[in-house]
């Protein structure tokens, strides 16, 4: 039965796609709304997009003001040097995670549910990655020179300081960045060659004609592509490893108590996955809904992407108890009061207390299946999922640093507006690449779900749905022709 | 167009202008709206200042007079045009540019001299240092006197003279002063309000306005001057001496809340004798031991054996009950509560020290006291000992505030024809119940000679600018009676005029400057050559021979009424920063945390943790003062070691014309005052529901619980020092691994350190002032400071330990450790902070991103940043970037800066050593902190140089490093404070209250 566009009813499926669909109705909801003329943009898209530009616009103000007073604008101050624009650019680059790693370790991994979703976590993860890359340029005292952490050939005869996790990051977030990019645009190329074939305009064919670079569909095109893909998938899932030990480095090579753990680097990639994870549904839930892509993101991508943020969330949590635990084991008094500063300290105890119901106690009720499976449900527990990791972040960058090893330097730390602004900022920024996104490509890979649909169409179920699925008692259809 | 030039005041302006005045047009001399205009379109950096009212903040922006103002008058010397002044060093041939030279000269400080050598770049006063030959100074400053060069460049200051708000010429006023004065019969009606005279010249001449206007009056008012030392003296001997101490001598010292290695005339002197008899580097050594009784913490309590906070008349009891043991008739009374043990073990130890013992009464103590410690110290066979008198330093030695209410009543009487102030500021520091600022402005001809137009200046009829002291010429004597001449540095940039030329006007010598006045008055005074003299006393700073001669005198018994124990009483105490408030615009001494509170930019009302427990207010909370009908609105601040039952507050603030900086800010207390306070006034306090937020530096200070585990302040008492002589365990309460897999850098050259002594440490301020001048240190004003801003390389931490009532108090400088394993040097992405040979851990401004990665991972967070563009760059827009030192670079915002030892210093000697082909001497490379301390508790050198001070001050069993187990190596090291508790007494410094 073929999907007709425009059909909402009951259509949430178990299996990786809904079952017999079309190449052209997978078009239809795929791609025809991108191809759609600019009249017949949907009107809760032009909505979605003015409230991400508006919020761009106080980004782009915050950025002015920022590099016209300095850095004081914010509320850092000595001891706690680094405060919200560190927090929030490793909250983006956690966010960033999920995307490679769902379109590279599982595409390596054989799980074909990624298929669907992989397309714009990708997206999520450039964007995300831009949102945190701004983060530390802004964040220098003097922005303007910042690419003296690049190793350049210079007249100064100076190299960077190649000891300082700093510049680690930079190539850290640089080799993430650009791999994650030439990732998803290869992934796009075969989808943007669609495009070109069912453009309805001038400008549609001249852009996707040039981004397609000349594909032409041959056997070889697609041995080719299907090759390159692979390899840079190869390429890019260490990444998703490196890139957030290397931010962890940042902490873990300073000596101060609360960042000088060994535990920091496995902590916080199994953070950013959690965090990622919680993005790609915050997404998804009502990306689906609005493009009527229920059959395509179905409830199996929800449960998986539920685990898995389950999983890692349960890695955070255990961290969260090492680190305790270390602190206590080691003796050292500086490391035990970091501890008790965190857990009881008058100033911030709320934001540890917080932070274990939102990344411990709330991701608890995912369990159960019947939640997993409910797309609000995971939409709530997602969102409080990312305010945790917030506030993980929050925990371990600005309340460490608020009291370290000498009490007379101790000092509080409190945000100023302009630090909520560019924060809020970002989101525009994010919000605005992701509207331009969803407007301009297909936002799910349309060839692998078609690969999908013909396996479906062929053999009666899709081509990988597993064995536990069937274990379940559910869609006990016989695996196979 | 409605202001048209009206050609009356046109004339008028012309009429009044000062010399030959150059105008281009009538709009110009008539200031129209339209000429503003135009002079803010076509120059209008030059106008923005005079647009309108400016933020504190924004007043270190903009400051007043341009460069070129203060360079052509820095060249210019129009009217004098002879003066030589002579630098302290042999004059080289020629000025060598970026060497700078040292003058000799002095401020006043209360009157009295303060020695000073002046640092010169190029006809330009850039910092003070102490003149090591002045026997008030011994090398050695005050805190607040570093801040002095930030005032010469303050554009606030007075530029004009005045008369009723309408500029005139100094040939204008001095016609009208001596026709004002002329016209009175012999004087009758003439009144001179000055400052505490010590100098010479000046005394001379207001001796010529007496004789010459017989019926004149003199009087002198400063709120600080020590009248009950004065009527003390009086009564005890009935005429008045100069009482001066030799701290080297004394074994046993009890202090009746005297601050005397803090203030008053001789503190440097006698902080330095005090401290030479306590330093402790071996368990052989010996100590003096110090009983303090204040009710106010004090900088000198906190480095006592004993300190004992006590109410005033706790105080006077505890004072008489140990006179009667020591065999003075004093009072019958029993010692306050509790100190009854103390009390007895304190006769006892006096007793045993006799003549090696003494007592000092701080000038808060009432004459009664003062009058009872003459008599103990007589009694112990002290005097001739520890204790000299010796003439009168000040001209007329009199009680301020007795003189200030005779003025009061003259005034109210309406018997003031012609009142002269010079320098002083009645209409604000006068207690209000005297009403003085209302009665000035009913004097027919007021002139008020001032650094502002302050209060005082607005209600005069006339107002001329003062020269500042490194402006012009003068002489001042110093604790001791040695006179120094005060030579100027600069030409008066806004031509202003000194007391000495005001009194000459008076007098119907309008031409006279004050250059010939001095000379003319020591070239009477002077056998032999005069220009040998005068070359010599320029070049010391001293004019030999001049000490105050030495009186016999016997304290004759003495009567003293006890006073009453009140439920609160207010104290009044001088500001430790800003004074009596006349350096209210000096953003460093603003910004300069309050000893022990740390409080910034402003007052508050100090309050004993079991007085606010029992008032139920807290810090931060608004809380009303009333004094009988007056009241004023104070925030509270809880102070851990105050007396119970006192409020204290300090005068100064609440400043209503001080200029941009000290405007209006903090709580004036002299509203509160009627001028008959002696003892204390009682007060009553309400509360309020408001609330404020006091700027502190350091908000965490208590040592208990997780403080004390982290071994920051090593401390403990002699005996059990020479228990353990060599390895004192209190030193070294844990033992720390220092193996490292490889070996250390060796350094073969020099290898700079620095050694802090806690023991001798009060926590004075003076390194930070210093540390400013010296290093350009910019100020960020209150709203930085309350969200941990401050630029300060060096800072005191203050530690408390033990009963909140009187605990311990710790003084910590940190500068930078300039640790030989420095963790901020591996974080830097850029290589902005790296190792030098000598172990120095430099700062690279120019390279610096500021990713501030650096000072996260300092453990001892003594590098600051540049939040936001805290100095001036611009050098043509300000004037206050002239009190720069050339050889420091001016930081931008968004970079990193920290102490650097003085690199600067270093790099100077080490080209001068190079020069000369040697090697740098131990003692040639002295830092600014170490050079100003007044207790000598820094000590910097080559610690490669097994005999320098530094390397046997680092042999000391005492020393330790902070934070040893993080294996920093930090270069900068502290000897443990040790304390000499009368071994009689339970051990610890503490006394039950």
């Amino acid at each position: 039965m073929a999907v007709t566009s425009g059909k909402r009813t009951s259509v949430e499926t178990q299996r990786v796609i809904g079952r017999g669909q079309s190449y052209g109705a997978l078009d239809d909801v795929i791609n025809d709304p991108v191809l759609a003329g600019p009249f017949k943009t949907p009107r809760w898209w032009w909505i979605g997009f003015a409230i991400a530009a508006t919020f761009l616009a106080m980004y782009l103000v915050s950025i002015v003001w920022l590099v016209v007073k300095g850095t004081g604008v914010w509320g850092n101050n000595v001891p706690v040097g680094w405060g919200m624009p560190i927090i929030n650019f490793v909250w983006w680059i956690g966010i960033g995670h999920a995307g490679t790693l769902i379109s590279a370790a599982l595409l390596l991994f054989r799980q074909p549910w990624r298929t669907s979703i992989n397309r714009f976590a990708e997206a999520m993860t450039i964007f995300a990655v831009v949102c945190a890359a701004i983060y530390p340029i802004l964040h220098l005292g003097r922005p303007w020179v910042f690419y003296w952490l690049v190793p350049y050939p210079n007249t100064f005869g100076l190299f960077p300081q190649f000891r300082s996790p700093l510049d680690w990051d930079l190539f850290a977030i640089f080799t993430y960045g650009s791999v994650s990019v030439l990732f998803w645009f290869i992934g796009l190329i075969p989808d943007l060659a669609t495009l070109r074939d069912r453009s309805r305009s001038k400008f549609q064919r001249i852009l996707y004609s040039t981004l397609c670079l000349g594909w032409n569909g041959s056997a070889k095109a697609w041995q080719r592509y299907q090759r390159a893909y692979l390899l840079i998938a190869a390429l890019s899932f260490p990444l998703v490893l490196s890139v957030h030990s290397t931010i962890a480095m940042d902490f873990a090579v300073a000596q101060l108590p609360g960042w000088n753990n060994t535990v920091m680097p496995p902590y916080f990639v199994a953070g950013a996955v959690f965090a990622g994870f919680a993005m790609v549904l915050i997404l998804a839930v009502p990306l689906r809904k609005a493009f009527g892509m229920e059959r395509l993101i179905t409830l199996r991508h929800l449960d998986n992407s539920a685990k898995l943020m389950l999983a890692t969330g349960l890695i955070v949590v255990y961290g969260y108890i090492i680190e305790g635990f270390m602190a206590w084991y080691s003796g050292v008094e500086f490391e035990r009061y970091m501890i008790f500063n965190r857990i009881l300290g008058a100033d911030h105890w709320w934001a540890f207390w917080l932070l274990i119901a939102c990344n411990g106690v709330a991701i608890q009720p995912l369990w159960f299946r019947r939640v997993r499976q409910n797309p609000l449900a995971l939409f709530i527990i997602s969102v409080i999922v990312s305010v945790g990791m917030w506030l993980e972040r929050f925990v371990i960058v600005s309340v460490t640093l608020t009291k370290d090893f000498l009490p007379s330097s101790w000092a509080d730390y409190r945000s100023t507006f302009w630090d909520w602004s560019l924060y809020l900022g970002s989101f525009g920024l994010f919000a605005t690449l992701f509207f331009l996104f969803i407007r301009l490509l297909p936002s799910i890979a349309s060839t692998e779900i078609k690969g999908l649909a013909h396996h479906d169409r062929h053999y009666g179920s899709d081509a990988f749905e597993d064995i536990r699925l069937d274990f379940h008692g559910r869609n006990r259809k016989g695996a196979g022709p | 167009m409605n202001d048209r030039p009206s050609i009356p005041a046109i004339r008028n302006k012309l009429e009044t202008a000062s010399g030959r005045e150059f105008w281009r047009g009538l709009d110009e001399l008539a200031e129209t709206k339209e000429f503003q205009e135009f002079l803010e379109e076509e120059f209008p950096r030059q106008a923005a200042p005079l647009a309108s009212a400016v933020d504190r903040r924004g007043f270190l922006k903009i400051l007043g007079a341009s460069l070129a103002f203060a360079g052509l008058s820095a060249c210019a010397r129009p009217r004098a045009p002879t003066e030589k002044i002579v630098p302290y060093v042999q004059a080289p041939e020629e000025i060598i540019p970026g060497k700078p030279l040292f003058f000799a000269s002095a401020l006043t400080d209360g009157g009295y001299a303060e020695g000073l050598l002046v640092e010169s770049h190029q006809g330009r006063p850039t910092k003070v240092e102490g003149n090591p030959d002045h026997p008030g100074s011994l090398g050695a400053t005050h805190a607040r006197t570093q801040a002095t060069v930030l005032s010469l460049y303050d554009p606030d200051r007075s530029q004009f003279i005045m008369e009723n708000g309408v500029r005139r010429d100094w040939e204008t006023f001095a016609t009208a002063l001596a026709a004002a004065v002329d016209r009175l019969e012999d004087g009758a009606g003439l009144a001179l309000l000055t400052e505490t005279v010590t100098s010479p010249t000046l005394a001379a001449l207001i001796e010529e306005v007496l004789e010459r206007f017989p019926n004149a009056r003199w009087h002198q008012y400063e709120p600080t001057h020590d009248d009950a030392a004065f009527t003390g003296a009086n009564l005890a001997f009935g005429r008045s001496v100069s009482t001066r101490y030799d701290f080297s001598r004394a074994d046993v010292i009890l202090s009746l809340e005297a601050d005397f290695t803090n203030e008053g005339p001789g503190r440097i002197r006698y902080a330095r004798d005090f401290t030479r008899h306590r330093r402790i580097r071996h368990a052989g050594d010996n100590m003096n031991r110090l009983y303090q009784l204040e009710s106010f913490p004090t900088p000198t309590g906190s480095v006592a054996d004993h300190r004992i906070p006590l109410g005033p008349s706790g105080i006077a009891r505890f004072a008489a009950s140990v006179a009667r043991g020591i065999g003075v008739n004093a009072p019958e009374t029993e010692p306050p509560d509790g100190l009854d043990e103390l009390s007895k073990a304190l006769v006892e130890d006096l007793k045993e020290h006799r003549g090696r013992s003494l007592i000092i009464a701080g000038p808060s103590q009432p004459a009664e006291v003062h009058a009872l410690t003459h008599a103990m110290n007589s009694a112990l066979d002290n005097v001739g000992s520890t204790v000299t008198y010796h003439e009168p330093v000040e001209t007329k030695p009199e009680n301020h505030l007795d003189s200030l209410n005779e003025l009061s009543t003259s005034l109210s009487a309406g018997d003031i024809e012609v009142l002269v102030v010079l320098g002083a500021n009645p209409a604000y520091n006068t207690p209000a119940g005297l009403g003085i600022a209302d009665a000035l402005k009913r004097v027919p001809f007021s002139v008020h000679l001032g650094d502002y137009l302050d209060e005082t200046g607005a209600v005069t009829t006339w107002h001329v600018n003062r020269a500042h002291y490194l402006e012009t010429w003068g002489d001042a004597r110093a604790f001791d009676g040695t006179v120094t001449i005060q030579q100027p540095l600069i030409s008066p940039f806004y031509g202003g005029r000194s007391e000495l030329e005001v009194l000459s006007a008076l007098l119907g010598r309008p031409d006279a400057n004050s250059f010939q006045i001095v000379q003319d008055f020591w070239r009477e005074r002077v056998s032999g050559s005069f220009d040998s003299f005068w070359q010599d006393a320029l070049y010391r700073g001293t004019v030999q021979g001049t000490e105050s001669a030495s009186v016999e005198v016997t304290a004759g018994p003495i009567d003293i009424d006890l006073p009453l124990e009140d439920d609160l009483t207010m104290l009044i105490r001088p500001d430790p920063s800003i004074w009596d408030g006349r350096f209210a615009n000096n953003g460093w001494l603003q910004e300069l945390p309050k000893p022990f509170s740390k409080l910034t930019w402003e007052n508050a009302a100090y309050l004993a943790p079991s007085t606010a427990e029992r008032l139920g207010v807290s810090s931060h909370q608004l809380v009303t003062l009333s004094v009988g009908s007056r009241t004023v609105t104070a925030p509270v601040w809880i102070q851990p070691g105050q007396a119970a039952g006192t409020v204290v507050l300090s005068m100064g603030y609440g400043r209503q014309q001080a200029g941009r900086v000290g405007t209006g800010i903090g709580v004036n207390v002299f509203s509160l005052l009627n001028g008959d306070e002696r003892w204390g006034t009682p007060v009553e306090i309400a509360q309020t529901s408001d609330t404020t937020r006091l700027a502190t530096t350091q908000v965490h200070q208590s040592l208990n619980g997780t403080g004390e585990r982290r071994h920051i302040i090593r401390t403990g008492r002699i005996d059990e020092f020479r228990e353990h002589p060599e390895h004192p365990t209190f030193v070294h309460p844990v033992e720390h691994h220092d193996e490292d897999l490889y070996p250390d850098f060796e350094y073969n050259g020099y290898a700079w350190g620095m050694v802090i002594d806690m023991t001798v440490c009060n926590g004075c301020n003076a390194c930070i002032t210093a540390c400013q001048a010296e290093n350009n240190i910019p100020i960020v004003g209150k709203d930085q400071v309350l969200i941990g801003r401050e630029l300060h390389w060096i800072r005191v931490d203050s530690y408390y330990r033990g009963d909140i009532d009187n605990p311990e108090v710790f003084h910590q400088p940190m500068p930078c450790q300039q640790c030989e394993k420095a963790p901020c040097e591996p974080v830097c992405p850029v290589g902005a902070t790296v190792h030098d040979h000598e172990g120095l851990n430099v700062m690279v401004y120019n390279r610096c991103v500021g990713t501030r990665y650096c000072s996260n991972n300092c453990p001892y967070k003594v590098r600051r940043f540049n939040f936001l563009q805290y100095a001036e760059l611009d050098i043509t827009a300000t004037e206050l970037s002239l009190a720069n030192n050339p050889d420091v670079t001016v930081r931008s915002r968004g970079v990193m800066e920290k102490c650097t030892y003085c690199t600067q210093r270093i790099s100077q000697a080490r080209i001068q050593a190079g020069n000369e082909g040697r090697q740098i001497r131990e003692g040639e490379v002295v830092t600014a902190c170490q050079s100003v301390c007044p207790m000598e508790a820094i000590v910097f050198g080559d610690v490669n140089d097994s005999g320098s001070q530094v390397s046997l001050a680092k042999a000391s069993p005492l020393n330790y490093t902070l934070l040893e187990e993080l294996q920093t190596k930090p270069r900068t090291s502290y000897l443990a404070k040790v304390t000499n508790p009368n071994p009689t007494l339970a051990p610890g410094r503490m006394v039950e209250i």
